[in-house]
């Protein structure tokens, strides 16, 4: 522990995120570089890999590498690393005591933290993914050792009563799914872990993986056992190579302690757990075709009723449940329902992982009590709009499934009956932030085109329903909408919602409706007057320069690609009509909004 | 048929083919449904999908062989020997339904006598299986709540046929699977119409409706209701009526849509008894082989232009209905009676129906069968009386034999009539494809077929055209000691080592001339599915 | 209420159904007609054409009758404003999606979409935009398919995977540009297809149509000859479609006891024999190596007398029949009788071994 150079160091510990996110910044090269230098200069440390998402462990995406320096327990975090970066700290800060102060995290760091309420994410980012020992010293397994001991029905009561509902979208009670499946008679069932996250910008189920691999095999096993199933499956899209890999370590760590495989924590009780990768079909995600899926047919959902709790996987009662959901299990189990249920509200208890993204400061993963307002979460967390002069237009929940919530509204607090009352979901936890220079109008187009596209194909008005929508979208954007086109929408919006099989064609159209119904006049705008409000519809833009506004600055001419600004020093610019080939990088570049 | 009808009292299937989807364990022997009897298969894929067990025995890796829990890659000719081992294994772990054995069988004693004597090393022997998937076999076959044994050609076409089919018989015996629903024993019969013409008379020992010509007062009910005096005299199978012709001492033959010329075994042999006899007539819808011996080729109707009725292998009678008028402007049923009459008979019908009638009230197991019925119902014989509705499963309370009891057969291994030699290395089994049916003289003149399976192949195991140097699409010479044809070879897995296998589709590759002239004693059936052959490039 | 048995209510008749029953099969029960596209009794419920939805009490949306298990004191309406609503809409988006040339289709006239366009008064011109528009395709022997007329039902691609088990086709493709099809896109033969046109006889549209019988008439030109197939011995029904005294269509007996609806190549498409330029059509008589064409009368006087003389000159025993299983039961009894009566002796047998 103690290096020749400055024996005062008595323990070193360096956490460097290695998440999806941190490896892509450079982590590793972090890591090695560390390893290096401070072999050279002859101090021992542990350079801990440690758990991290695409934002970093602390929810700043911009600002990894992420890195934890503790030296003799007191811990200073640097943010931006690079290898570069890694001889200066261990030079000034390790050898010469001094934290090197200009890279390390600022108030905003903290910030973002404070409002906060961690307890998944509480270990990802502080322990090692890949040791089974970083997890079980804080307590892992406890809960699930602590469940064996217990009669399943009253487990499945302590779940009722701590009021966790399904954190996959739709909020079904935990408790209540897992009864009807504890009830179903037969001689097999199964649990299956839902980690096929699709919603375009969620990474909530990935970071916990990735960080903490075990809660969720914990989880499994106190459901498996809760239902009376001994076998179970973790069904995770492929494209999560990290996380499936830290998940094979785990299982192959759980099995060799005896938490996997016959007679589990020596009870009676055997459970095995399998992997399955998914292709990558958004549809999976759904519960019955992530059966289908399973049983090797194509991933296509079927009609509930009967629902998987009483005719599942191979037709045998099986209880499907999320990530966060399965992760949320072990502490509830070891800290009692109470504890849990004083989280939140009334009805929407604990807590719940956002994936927060958009025009906002502070993008990232955060975990926040149900109940917490939207302004909160904007301003406090988020630190409110990315850009000075930009303006919240609106909060967009729930992924391609959900809905906008306008500016006016953010001080609605975030729970599944409020989302829902507001035209929106909870969804998975997909939440993005859109300011003034977004078109509503685009922005349905961009989320139903991913609904349209990741339809399955089985139900008529999934299939050509959300076709029939995006096409009318697109021609709306294009100039083209028709003054009957509104209706349509919400006809067919309807119709689709009510009509379609499963929960993909019944929530496509939400993005849609919800925009219409708080932003009808931007629709109205691009049909009637042919103008997109917010300059995003390029066959709508027709770039004009304000008299009023415009400084003569020149910048509008330098970004033009086209040669279409005409522009001379202490003269006003002019936009060319017939060069202008809308592209918008003179409005994005015009410090004085003088570009209409 | 003449199997079931000796351990049971009747030579037809025991349930219906509705009842195939509840079955917990398949038994198909000797069948390949998926190629010959595709909607029969449908039933047992249900069946399969339900989680049905299945148990196959064949020597060909069929499309249920590929599926089953235990495949049973038996020698040809080796069913007795299987049979019995099974018989074997279950004895000795004391599987057998002993209630069932004592309430409703005799002869048990013997029979397990005879089963000791098959114990599994002589078994693997003379079948070439292996002793797990024997005695595999015999549990999933024992243990079955509902246990179904489906058999096809592959069981009676060998000289061992009748005993074949009492092999399986004594099986289900032994478990007491028969008499229940979607338990018992089904034939699959190779042609529309097999059930049917068993069960109305063209045999020499039987008048219609499996009554003897031996008895006295059927002799003199059918003789008081045709007005003529019955021959007890029993009369000669087909095959001895051909053998006495080559000798010259059988003369005249009708034959009414057949053609022995290809179809039956060692076709040389027929085909100079054709030539040896005085007046042929056959009457059939297409120029056959039979008919270039013919000295008067009378022209038939196909299905579609006549009314009449089919009786299928599930003993359910069903309409025909004329939709175009014959071609040549009579039936055939009405060329029997005009035949009838100028000899001197008077038979005069106005519609098939008449005749129907007729049958009902000789044929008690068609005695409540009507054609006005059969508009609104589907009856499946027994169907004794206008009231009754017909069985579905048979023997639920007693058998047809006399005294009620089913009988345990004894039965001895003894082989296929010709083996494989030095000379002729290889065991030939012939069969069916899907697309082409029987002599081909119907399936051959559809476009469509004839453009996905336009001539013969030999199915030949990839070892053994390795061999022979042989290779996928080669023309090649099949012979036995009786002939010689050429066919394309198929390379492929299907087939096991040793064996080969042919259709009998097309009559420029008279497979026939290949076959060998054994077959059952009892009932005349050729033995198609066992000769052996060499093949050269 | 017995232990097996469900009370419901449809559209306020009480409904007995069994513990088995889905909303539409209790339909039937009841008498009660639901619209579907998707379904077909031969298959699992699939709920994807969603015409069959209806208003069950307490119900937050219309769930599809195929698919939802009766429950004890369901209360179902068939027949809601909103229920018709929903399908209008339904049919309205698939005619956005079909070439709607009903005039010209060969399923004209046997189309359930288009009875239902017909029923429900809709048309294809409610939204406009993109049509499917690969090309037909009917490279092989028996089946025409033309994708542009696919309603997605999935009804071939389940009848060929869940009936057949011979995993021809499947659905390509996601979304909007969903298709059945082979796999890889190769031509059906008889490396990947059984040629059974089950996927033909359960097609609710034109797109899977008889390739031999296009062209040659339409269903309401036919007369429908219900008849049991003259192949193997399973006993399968049959509709014969006659045209002009011409057999030019097999079409599937949903009814039938033993196949119900089902057939295989032979049975659905091996019929072009009945009409063969190759049938024998007239009685032949043998002169020297010739055959000379004679009448009926001709032909059997001539036999009569053959027969007699060789009963005259050697014995009745010297002659017999052979019968056929390929023959109907009326023809073999007489058969049976004939030489019994006529040759009055008891050689007379069969092929039923075979």
């Amino acid at each position: 522990m103690a290096s020749k150079n400055n024996t005062d160091i008595k323990s070193l510990v360096i956490r460097v995120c290695v998440g999806t996110g941190g490896l892509a910044a450079g982590s590793q090269e972090v890591i090695d570089e560390f390893t290096k230098l401070l072999k050279k200069k002859g101090v021992r440390a542990e350079v801990l890999k440690k758990c991290v998402n695409k934002t970093g462990c602390r929810g700043f995406c911009a600002k990894d590498v992420l890195a934890d320096v503790i030296v003799d327990g007191i811990s200073h975090t640097y943010q931006l690393l690079t290898a570069e970066n890694v001889a200066r700290i261990v030079e000034e800060h390790i050898v010469g005591g001094e934290p090197v102060e200009q890279w390390l995290v600022g108030p905003e760091y903290h910030a973002f933290h404070d409002k906060q309420t961690k307890i998944l994410l509480h270990e990802c980012g502080h322990i090692d993914p890949e040791d089974i020992n970083a997890y079980t010293e804080i307590g892992g397994y406890n809960g699930a050792r602590k469940a064996l001991t217990m009669k399943p029905e009253n487990i499945i009561a302590q779940i009722k009563d701590s009021g966790l509902r399904g954190r996959g979208g739709a909020g079904f009670p935990t408790g209540l799914k897992w009864e009807f499946c504890r009830n179903a008679d037969s001689d097999q069932k199964y649990i299956i872990c839902n980690a096929d996250e699709g919603d375009p910008g969620a990474f909530m189920d990935r970071s916990i993986i990735e960080g903490n691999p075990h809660s969720v095999i914990e989880g499994m096993i106190i459901s498996g056992y809760a239902i009376g199933a001994s076998f179970g499956y973790i069904y995770i899209r492929a494209e999560y190579p990290l996380a499936i890999e830290r998940l094979k370590i785990a299982l192959s760590e759980a099995r060799s302690n005896g938490f996997l495989g016959k007679g589990i924590f020596n009870s009676d009780f055997d459970f095995e757990l399998k992997i399955k990768e998914g292709a990558g079909a958004f549809i999976c995600g759904e519960e019955t075709a992530l059966i289908a899926s399973i049983e090797g047919k194509r991933g296509m959902p079927r009609s509930k009723p009967p629902f998987p709790a009483h005719k599942g996987l191979l037709g045998k009662p099986t209880v499907i449940n999320n990530v966060e959901t399965l992760a949320t299990l072990p502490s509830i189990m070891t800290k009692g329902a109470k504890w849990f249920s004083s989280i939140g509200t009334e009805k929407s208890k604990g807590t719940k992982v956002f994936a927060l993204t958009g025009k906002i400061k502070n993008t990232g993963l955060i975990e926040v009590p149900m109940g917490i307002s939207l302004k909160e979460i904007i301003y406090d967390i988020g630190g409110g709009m990315e850009k000075k002069n930009r303006t919240l237009k609106a909060v967009q929940t729930g992924g391609p499934s959900g809905g906008c919530i306008p500016a006016a509204n953010i001080d609605m607090p975030v729970d599944y009956e409020s989302l829902a009352a507001a035209g929106s979901m909870m969804g998975s936890g997909g939440m993005v932030v859109m300011d003034d220079l977004t078109c509503m109008v685009d922005m349905s187009k961009f989320f139903l085109t991913f609904t349209a596209n990741e339809s399955c194909g089985k139900c008529v008005p999934c299939r050509v329903g959300t076709k029939r929508m995006l096409e009318i979208l697109t021609r709306i954007t294009e100039g083209k909408g028709k003054s009957s086109d509104i209706d349509l929408l919400l006809e067919l919006g309807k119709d689709i919602k009510l009509a379609s099989l499963c929960g993909l064609g019944q929530s496509a159209p939400n993005p849609v409706l919800s925009t219409l119904h708080y932003f009808r006049d931007e629709y109205e705008a691009h049909i009637n007057e042919g103008i997109c409000p917010a300059g995003v519809c390029k066959s709508l833009r027709r770039y004009t320069v304000s008299d009023e506004a415009c400084k003569m600055c020149g910048k509008c001419k330098t970004v033009c690609p086209s040669d279409a600004v005409t522009w001379e020093k202490k003269q006003k610019a002019v936009i060319s009509k017939e060069k202008c080939i809308k592209c918008g990088a003179c409005y994005e570049a015009c410090p004085f909004n003088a570009i209409l | 048929m003449a199997g079931l009808a000796t351990s049971l009292g009747a030579g037809a299937a025991t349930n219906s083919l509705a009842q195939m989807p509840d079955i917990d364990t398949i038994f198909l022997f000797g069948s390949n449904p998926t190629e010959a009897h595709p909607i029969v298969s449908l039933y047992l894929k249900k069946a399969l999908k339900k989680g049905a067990k299945l148990i196959v025995g064949d020597p060909r890796k069929t499309w249920m062989a590929k599926r089953a829990d235990v495949w049973l890659n038996l020698k040809p000719g080796s069913n007795i020997a299987m049979m019995n081992g099974l018989a074997h294994v279950i004895l000795k772990n004391g599987w057998e339904n002993k209630s069932f054995i004592g309430q409703r069988t005799e002869g048990f004693e013997e029979f397990k006598v005879q089963a000791a004597k098959y114990d599994l090393n002589k078994v693997v022997k003379l079948t070439g299986v292996k002793k797990e998937d024997i005695i595999e076999a015999a549990r999933l076959y024992a243990d079955a709540g509902k246990a179904m044994i489906v058999y096809g050609l592959g069981v009676t076409e060998h000289q061992t046929g009748t005993e074949n089919a009492m092999a399986m018989s004594n099986l289900a015996l032994l478990c007491g699977h028969i008499g229940r629903p979607s338990t018992g024993i089904m034939a699959l019969r190779g042609q529309n119409n097999v059930q049917g013409a068993s069960d109305l008379g063209p045999l020499p020992a039987t008048l219609p409706g499996y009554q003897s010509v031996t008895s006295e007062a059927v002799r003199k009910k059918f003789g008081d209701a045709w007005n003529v005096e019955i021959s007890s005299q029993i009369g000669k199978k087909s095959v001895e009526m051909l053998e006495e012709a080559c000798h010259g001492k059988f003369k005249g033959i009708f034959i009414l849509g057949e053609d022995p010329a290809q179809t039956d075994p060692n076709v040389h042999e027929v085909r100079k008894a054709l030539k040896s006899l005085d007046f042929l007539v056959v009457q059939d819808i297409f120029h056959t082989e039979t008919t270039k011996f013919a000295d008067v080729i009378l022209p038939g109707a196909s299905f579609a232009e006549k009314d009449g009725t089919f009786t299928n292998g599930e003993r359910r009678v069903q309409r025909i209905r004329k939709a175009v008028e014959p071609v040549a402007g009579m039936a055939e049923w009405q060329v029997i009676c005009k035949l009838a009459n100028y000899m001197g008979y008077p038979m005069n019908y106005n519609h098939p129906s008449e005749v129907m009638d007729e049958i009902a009230s000789l044929v008690p197991i068609y005695g409540g069968i009507s054609y006005d019925r059969l508009e609104n119902e589907t009856l499946q014989w027994p169907c004794p009386t206008k009231d009754h509705p017909g069985t579905t499963t048979m023997y639920t309370d007693i058998f047809a034999r006399p005294g009620g009891l089913a009988k345990f057969m004894v039965l001895d291994h003894k082989g296929p009539g010709e083996v494989a030699s030095k000379d002729f290395p290889l065991t030939l089994v012939t069969g069916r494809i899907r697309e082409h049916y029987n002599n081909g003289s119907m399936t051959r003149r559809v476009p469509g077929i004839m453009e996905l399976v336009p001539e013969e192949l030999v199915e030949i195991n990839p070892a053994d055209a390795k061999k022979l140097n042989i290779s996928n699409g080669d023309m090649v010479n099949i012979s036995s000691v009786r002939g010689k044809i050429k066919a394309r070879a198929k390379v492929t897995n299907r087939s096991q080592a040793g064996n080969v296998f042919m259709t009998f589709h097309f009559e420029d590759a008279l497979t026939n001339i290949l076959t060998s002239e054994h077959k059952d004693p009892i009932t005349g059936t050729p033995e198609y599915k066992a000769c052996a052959v060499k093949i050269e490039k | 209420m017995s232990d097996n048995t469900i009370n419901i209510k449809m559209n306020g008749v009480a409904v007995q159904c069994g513990l088995e029953d889905t909303i539409l099969t209790a339909s039937k029960k009841a008498g009660i007609r639901i619209p579907t596209l998707c379904h077909d009794d031969r298959l699992e419920p699939y709920g994807g054409c969603r015409l069959c939805i209806v208003e069950v009490n307490g119900g937050m949306r219309p769930l599809p009758a195929c698919t939802t298990p009766v429950a004890e004191g369901m209360e179902i309406r068939t027949e809601t404003e909103d229920v018709r609503k929903i399908r209008k809409s339904v049919i309205a988006l698939l005619l956005s999606n079909h070439p709607n040339d009903c005039m010209r289709c060969e399923s004209t006239g046997d189309c359930t979409l288009q009875d239902l366009s017909y029923e429900y008064e809709v048309d294809g011109s409610q939204y406009e935009g993109e049509k499917c528009e690969l090309p037909v395709r009917d490279d092989n022997p028996f089946i025409t398919f033309e994708p542009t007329k696919c309603i997605l039902c999935g009804r071939c691609v389940r009848i060929c995977n869940e009936v057949v088990m011979a995993g021809t086709i499947d659905f390509n493709g996601r979304g909007f540009d969903t298709i059945p099809d082979t796999a890889f896109g190769k031509p059906r033969s008889l490396d990947n297809c059984e040629f059974c046109g089950q996927c033909v006889s359960t097609c609710p549209t034109g797109a899977l149509t008889d390739k031999k019988a296009r062209g040659k008439g339409r269903a309401h030109e036919m007369k429908k000859v219900r008849t049991t197939c003259s192949y193997c011995g399973t006993g399968c029904n049959f509709d014969l479609n006659v045209k002009d005294g011409e057999v030019v269509k097999v079409t599937s007996a949903y009814d039938a006891p033993v196949n119900h609806g089902n057939l295989c190549v032979k049975g659905r498409y091996g019929y072009d024999f009945i009409h063969s330029d190759e049938r024998i059509t007239t009685p032949l008589i043998k002169k020297g190596n010739k055959y000379i064409e004679a009448t009926w009368d001709e032909a059997l006087e001539y036999c009569a007398r053959r027969f007699s003389d060789i009963i005259k000159k050697h014995g009745k025993e010297t002659v017999g029949g052979f019968s056929s299983s390929r023959c109907s039961n009326e023809e073999n009894f007489l058969l049976s009788k004939f030489v019994r009566t006529v040759f009055k002796t008891n050689n007379v047998d069969n092929c039923a071994r075979v």
